[in-house]
Order: structure tokens, then C-alpha cells, then sequence
């Protein structure tokens, strides 16, 4: 008969937490972490103290006051006797605008780039790296300040298109102006128009939504939609046959028709810029704070992005291009159909940085007088009111917002288009 | 990353809040150096001349003090601020006081937590146009484009001008006089709109001043002074009374000509005496030595000298004294007592 002994049964003793390495770390983690929170704690307190000793405790009341000041560039209705609340959204909005437009052109404009940086054309390259030098080299603060004083200095000002013998003249039949105020473009209006939904009633955060808009949208996605089923049509087709039937015009037919057909029963017409009293009244107004902001910002962050792209596009094996070669594609499809797709994949991530760096840069906007959320709630908003801690803690919150948005849209779509491993 | 930033937001508010609670004039005292808050350049009132030396009315304000406490009037640095950095600046003790034409508002006073030491200068907003605009009422501005600073109450003032007179206008925010400057002159805008004494000197600098006009309507009351932090009496006082000092001064005939003489010995005036330090202890009162006002006096002349030599009508500015000749002249320059 053999006896068992229980094994040594570890007593733990406080000791361990320290001279125990499978739970040092732990233990040293927990007091830094309690040491981290109560210096924060401390600083927060500490701050409350002397805000208050000074007369001004944190409080967000000030919002509901009216704002008293206009903003020139405005998307929703807004004026003076608002709140500083609908001002801070105004400008958020205005925010958004310049941020997106930013990124599509900064897009657009940083993978040609990129791609002609490789091309074999000496002379192009040459530019494009000349280009891509220039502006990732120089604060984009300059470039904006630049791209302003340019539109200011450049253009006519109203003034020059009246009169007999104007100096200057609208542009594309008479229906654009360019001035140093900014661009005044035809606006499409409707005289049957279905009118809008107003949203949450009289609050801050009030908007209207045009009928119109939705009735394109929805006709556009319908349109879309049935693209989509003819185009996989003809691909069953062209699998099971071997031709491919034309199917370009019916396309055109199914975008277009319907489109014209809801145009016309809302009766479209276009509002043209028309030259009254001191400016020019009518049309979109695109002022040039918005133009050089987005000019400025879009250049800037594409010469970025072209390096990014160049770098995605060079990650790819030159097997890859030869194979296709090979295979008897042109050299424009090589890099659409084989080169681009796979690339995309290198490209994405530090894309996000960028995207995130446009938005965040967008708010240098008050150099050109652009009324983005830190013009307005950081800049007038603060100034009148005075509340420095709770304006710029919110303005954090927002811009903290906005990129946690963006980098979540573009991971999701990162996942869909990363390599699946298995 | 959140909580390390307001983190950071906090230890930036805590540290300024922390500043504000020394003494003012122990501090300036100890500095050597007067940190005096003005504007970015607006000539007359306070802009570098060609030899990089600040000069200007609200500069004077600032040497006087300089002269009162450290007895030299040299012994500032100058801050440029613009409209919206200058409450913060003062707020957080960057600058121990703000000249530049800021005007004296309730809730700057009360709601802000400064403290307006007096008026060196009654003004109110105005508009310039080029005459080729052929207007001669700020009513027919419907529809213009106006160059304004931010963070002014000329911005307010201006929403409530063309909401009252239900007329329209297109608001161009700007930072600077001189951004505001360029667009105006380039035809960004119609109308530029500031405090009629910043128009008056903007015109002054540009190269055909007699290109444009100031329109009649003056839509605002703006008391501009100098002003401190909420808290610290003893500094108020001595920026206050500095400020008084060059209104009695004019008042009572003291110039840098005749200083020198009525201050040798007791003259018959027991007010100029007090003034001068050569009777009474005004100074020690204040925590300086008997000779402050007299320093502050000579740092640049009385109150109508500072106005003459830098805005005056022999000056490009031309502005008359109007509203602020002294009040035994029908304006309202008026200084308390020295007794």
C-alpha cells in the first residue's frame, strides 16, 4: 500500500505580490494605475478649486444664451438670436463639409499623383516629385494662408463686372462668377418643389430635410439597383454563352430616364448668380475661405497620400505586372484591374491618418476667417462668453468624435477589403 | 487618450488659475519688466515704429505705468493680442494689464472677471467705405459684405445694427486689423467696420486715405480703457490712478514742459503738489515712493500731450478730441480727485 501525500498546498502570503514574478506585474500595474488616477483626480479637483476661487465654476448653462453674432457660411438657418448651442452645430456642420470634400479630393487628387509619380515619362514624374516635395515640406498653415491671399489678390471683386465697360465678365455663358469673395455657381431649384420635413421641432439641433433630395436619392438607388441586376444578367450570360451582350445604352436609359422624368415633373430650373447691389445675389455662394481652406488642406494632405500610394503600389511584385502583361492586358488595366486591388490593402491604414490629419487641420480655418466649430464654439463663442475650460473640453469631445467616426468607417472598411487568411 | 487630454486641458487651466492669485505689483516689481498687453499693430494706438520701438496712445498708457512702478519707462514688454487672445492672455497672468483699445462692457467686468481701471479713450463703431461705393448711410449697406474683427463687440454690435434696421449683410470674420486691411483694400469687402478711432487710424496708413469715407452713423457706445484681472486691488489702483494722474495732469496744467519747474519745490497748487509727490503720501498709499506721478507724467506728457503726439489733428490720424476733451472743455475726460 502506497500512501499518497497531498502536495504542498501553496499558502499565498502578501509577500508574493512582490517577490512573486507571476504576480509582480500585476501588482506593479495596479499602483501605477492608482497612482495615475489620483494625480488626475488631484489635477481635476485642483483645477474646480481655483476656477471656483476665481468666480467661474464649470457650467455649461451659457449655451442656451443667444450667440448674438452672425456666421456668413451657414447650411441650416441661423441667425443672430440662436444659440451659442445652434452656432456650435453650424460650425460643426461647416466643420464636416470642409473635412469631407477634403478627403474625396485629397483622394482623388493623391492616388493620381502617386500613380504618375511612377510613370515612365520623365517629365511627369519629375513634376509629380516636385509637386509631392513642395507641400509635404511646407506648414499647411502657409499653404492655406497662400491659397487665400491668392483668391483675394487674383480675382475680381464684384465691383469689376459693372458697369459699361466691366474688367471682368462671368464665366460658361454667363452663369458662373468668379470673384474674390468666391464662386458663385448656378443652384438647381424646383417649382414644384415637395417641400421639407422640419426635425426636432424649435431645438438647437433643428434641420430640414428637402422631399426633393429624398425623391432623387430614392430614385437614384432604384436606378442603381436595377443597373446592377441587368450588368449581373449579362455576366450569367456571358458565363453560360460566352457573349457578352451590349448592355451599355439600356444602362444609360436606366439612370437617366427616370432621373429626367422626376426632374421635370418637379420642374427643375436653374438659379443663376445675377450681380445686385453689392454682390452677386442668387446661385450657390462657395466663398473663398471655404475654397482656399479646402484647396489648401486637399493639396496638402494628397501630396501625402500620394506617397502612400506610391509606396502600396511598389509592394507589389513585379511578377504581378509582368504576369498580367503577359496575359495581354494594357498597361491602363494592369494597374486598375490587378495592381490598384491588391495595393488598396497596403494603402488603407496610414489613409486613415491622413483622413484624420485633414480633419484635424481643417481647424486652422479661422486664418481664413472660415467659420468651422473652432471658429465658432472655440473662438467667438469662448470669447464672449469666456468659459475657456468648458468650450475647448467640448471642442476636444467633438473633434475626439469625429476622428474615432472616421477611423471606425474606414477599419470597417478595411476589414472587407484586407487579404482573408485561413 | 481621452482622459490624458483633458488631462492636459486641466493642468494648463490649473496652473493658470494658480498665476492669477500672486501679487501684481510684487511680481512686476520683481520682473524688472511691465508685461503690457496691446494690440497687434494699429497705428496711433499701438504699432512699432521704423526703429522696432512700440509707440501709439494705449503704448503710453502702458510706459506710464511702467514709469510709475519701476521708474523707467522703458522697462515694458509689449504683447500683441488680438481680439480673442487678449482675455485669455490677461486671464491667465501672461500680461499683468491689457491696453488695447478693449471696450468696458458689463459682462467683461462681472462675467469675465476684470477689472476696467478708468477710459482712456470714448469711442464707437463706425464704417469706412471707398467713396466710389457712392454711399453715404450705413442704412444703405444692405447687402454688403463686411470686413469684421472677431471676438469684438464691434461683431455684436454689428449683428444688432442690420437686425434692427432688418437689412442683410455678409458677415467676413477676420483676426487682424491688418488681414482686415488687405481684404478691404482688395475689394473682399464692401465696408470695414471697427471702433470709428481704429478706422480713422486704419485710413491713416493706406495710400489714398482721401479714397475713402467714415459714414456718419456711429451705431455704439464703446468706452475703451485698460483693464487688469478681478481680485488684485493694489494693481488696479496703481494702473487707475496712473491713468488719472494724466487726466489731472492736463487738467491742472501740468505739461512735460513745466514739470520739471513745479515739481523742484511746493507750489501754491496743493493738488499739483500731491500729484507731484512734493506734498502728502499719495505714493506711499499706493505702495510706490512720492515720486510715481510724476514719472508717469514724464514717460510720455499729460493725458491731452499723449492724445496730440499720437492721434491728435496734427497727426495723420486726426482724430479731434470730441468726447474726450476734459470735461472743463465739454468732453468727459474727468478724473477723480488726488487728495
Amino acid at each position: 500500500m502506497t500512501t499518497l501525500t497531498d502536495p504542498p498546498k501553496e499558502q499565498f502570503r502578501l509577500s508574493m505580490l512582490l517577490y512573486d514574478t507571476r504576480y509582480r506585474s500585476a501588482t506593479i500595474q495596479v499602483i501605477a494605475l492608482i497612482g495615475f488616477m489620483l494625480l488626475a483626480a488631484w489635477i481635476i479637483s485642483n483645477t474646480i478649486q481655483n476656477l471656483e476661487a476665481l468666480g467661474k465654476p464649470v457650467e455649461f448653462g451659457f449655451f442656451g444664451e443667444p450667440a448674438s453674432y452672425d456666421i456668413n457660411q451657414r447650411l441650416l438657418e441661423y441667425d443672430s438670436r440662436d444659440s451659442h448651442l445652434r452656432a456650435a452645430f453650424i460650425g460643426l456642420l461647416n466643420t464636416l463639409v470642409v473635412a469631407v470634400l477634403g478627403c474625396i479630393t485629397a483622394t482623388i487628387v493623391g492616388v493620381m499623383v502617386g500613380v504618375l509619380r511612377l510613370s515612365n515619362n520623365w517629365l511627369i514624374a519629375r513634376i509629380m516629385t516636385v509637386y509631392v516635395e513642395m507641400f509635404r515640406n511646407v506648414p499647411v498653415l502657409l499653404w492655406i494662408v497662400l491659397a487665400m491671399a491668392i483668391l483675394i489678390e487674383g480675382l475680381p471683386a464684384p465691383n469689376a463686372f459693372r458697369g459699361e465697360n466691366p474688367t471682368a465678365s462671368m464665366d460658361l455663358f454667363n452663369s458662373v462668377a468668379v470673384t474674390n469673395r468666391g464662386v458663385y455657381i448656378p443652384e438647381f431649384l424646383f417649382s414644384r418643389s415637395l417641400g421639407d420635413i422640419h426635425i426636432f421641432g424649435t431645438s438647437s439641433l433643428r434641420f430640414d430635410i428637402s422631399l426633393d433630395l429624398i425623391a432623387f436619392l430614392i430614385v437614384l438607388g432604384g436606378s442603381i439597383f436595377t443597373m446592377r441586376k441587368v450588368s449581373a444578367w449579362a455576366a450569367a450570360k456571358q458565363e453560360s454563352t460566352g457573349d457578352r451582350p451590349k448592355i451599355w445604352h439600356i444602362q444609360l436609359g436606366i439612370l437617366f430616364v427616370p432621373m429626367i422624368i422626376l426632374m421635370t415633373a418637379l420642374g427643375l430650373y436653374l438659379g443663376y448668380p445675377e450681380l445686385k447691389g453689392f454682390n452677386f445675389k442668387g446661385g450657390t455662394h462657395m466663398r473663398n475661405s471655404l475654397i482656399a481652406l479646402w484647396m489648401a488642406l486637399s493639396l496638402y494632405t494628397a501630396a501625402f497620400i500620394a506617397e502612400i500610394v506610391r509606396a502600396g503600389i511598389l509592394a507589389i511584385s513585379k511578377g504581378q505586372t509582368e504576369a498580367a502583361a503577359a496575359l495581354g492586358l494594357r498597361q491602363g488595366r494592369i494597374m486598375r484591374l490587378v495592381i490598384l486591388p491588391q495595393a488598396l490593402r497596403v494603402i488603407i491604414p496610414p489613409m486613415i491618418s491622413n483622413y484624420l490629419n485633414l480633419t484635424k487641420n481643417s481647424s486652422l480655418a479661422i486664418a481664413v476667417g472660415y467659420m468651422d466649430i473652432t471658429g465658432t464654439l472655440g473662438g467667438i463663442t469662448m470669447n464672449q462668453t469666456g468659459r475657456e475650460l468648458e468650450c475647448v473640453l467640448l471642442l476636444m469631445l467633438v473633434y475626439l468624435a469625429i476622428s474615432l467616426s472616421i477611423s471606425a468607417v474606414m477599419n470597417w472598411y478595411n476589414n472587407r477589403v484586407k487579404l482573408v487568411e485561413r | 487618450m481621452k482622459k490624458s487630454v483633458i488631462l492636459g486641458a486641466a493642468t494648463v487651466a490649473g496652473l493658470a488659475a494658480g498665476a492669477a492669485m500672486a501679487g501684481t505689483v510684487d511680481d512686476v516689481k520683481a520682473r524688472g519688466k511691465l508685461n503690457c498687453g496691446v494690440t497687434t499693430g494699429l497705428v496711433g494706438f499701438a504699432a512699432p515704429d521704423a526703429n522696432g520701438e512700440w509707440q501709439g496712445f494705449d503704448v503710453a498708457v502702458c510706459r506710464a505705468v511702467a514709469a510709475a512702478v519701476l521708474g523707467d519707462a522703458s522697462a515694458v514688454e509689449f504683447v500683441p493680442t488680438t481680439g480673442k487672445t487678449r482675455f485669455t492672455a490677461l486671464a491667465s497672468g501672461e500680461i499683468d494689464m491689457l491696453a488695447r483699445n478693449t471696450t468696458w462692457t458689463f459682462s467683461r467686468d462681472v462675467d469675465l472677471k476684470f477689472e476696467f481701471v478708468g477710459v482712456n479713450y470714448y469711442d464707437g463703431q463706425g464704417f469706412m467705405v471707398p467713396k466710389a461705393l457712392g454711399v453715404s448711410s450705413a442704412k444703405e449697406l444692405d447687402g454688403a459684405t463686411v470686413c469684421i474683427q472677431t471676438g469684438t463687440t464691434t461683431e455684436l454690435n454689428l449683428a444688432d445694427f442690420f437686425r434692427s434696421n432688418n437689412i442683410s449683410y455678409e458677415p467676413v470674420p477676420i483676426e487682424t486689423n491688418a488681414e482686415a486691411q488687405q481684404q478691404y483694400l482688395a475689394g473682399a469687402c464692401d465696408v470695414y467696420t471697427t471702433d470709428a478711432s481704429g478706422l480713422a487710424a486704419t485710413r491713416a496708413t493706406f495710400e489714398n486715405p482721401g479714397d475713402h469715407v467714415l459714414l456718419p452713423e456711429i451705431i455704439s457706445k464703446e468706452p475703451l480703457g485698460p483693464l487688469v484681472r478681478h481680485g488684485d486691488h493694489e494693481w488696479g489702483d496703481v494702473v487707475r490712478w496712473t491713468l488719472n494722474a494724466l487726466v489731472s495732469a492736463e487738467e491742472l496744467g501740468v505739461t512735460s514742459a513745466n514739470i520739471d519747474e513745479l515739481s523742484a519745490g511746493a507750489t501754491d497748487n496743493p493738488e499739483v503738489n500731491r500729484l507731484l509727490g512734493t506734498e502728502g503720501t499719495l505714493g506711499e498709499m499706493l505702495g510706490l515712493d512720492a515720486q510715481w506721478g510724476l514719472r508717469a507724467i514724464k514717460a510720455g506728457g499729460n493725458y491731452g500731450e499723449v492724445f496730440a503726439k499720437n492721434i491728435g489733428e496734427e497727426t495723420p490720424i486726426g482724430l479731434a478730441r470730441g468726447l474726450n476733451a476734459q470735461w472743463t472743455d465739454g468732453g468727459l475726460m474727468y478724473s477723480p480727485p488726488f487728495r
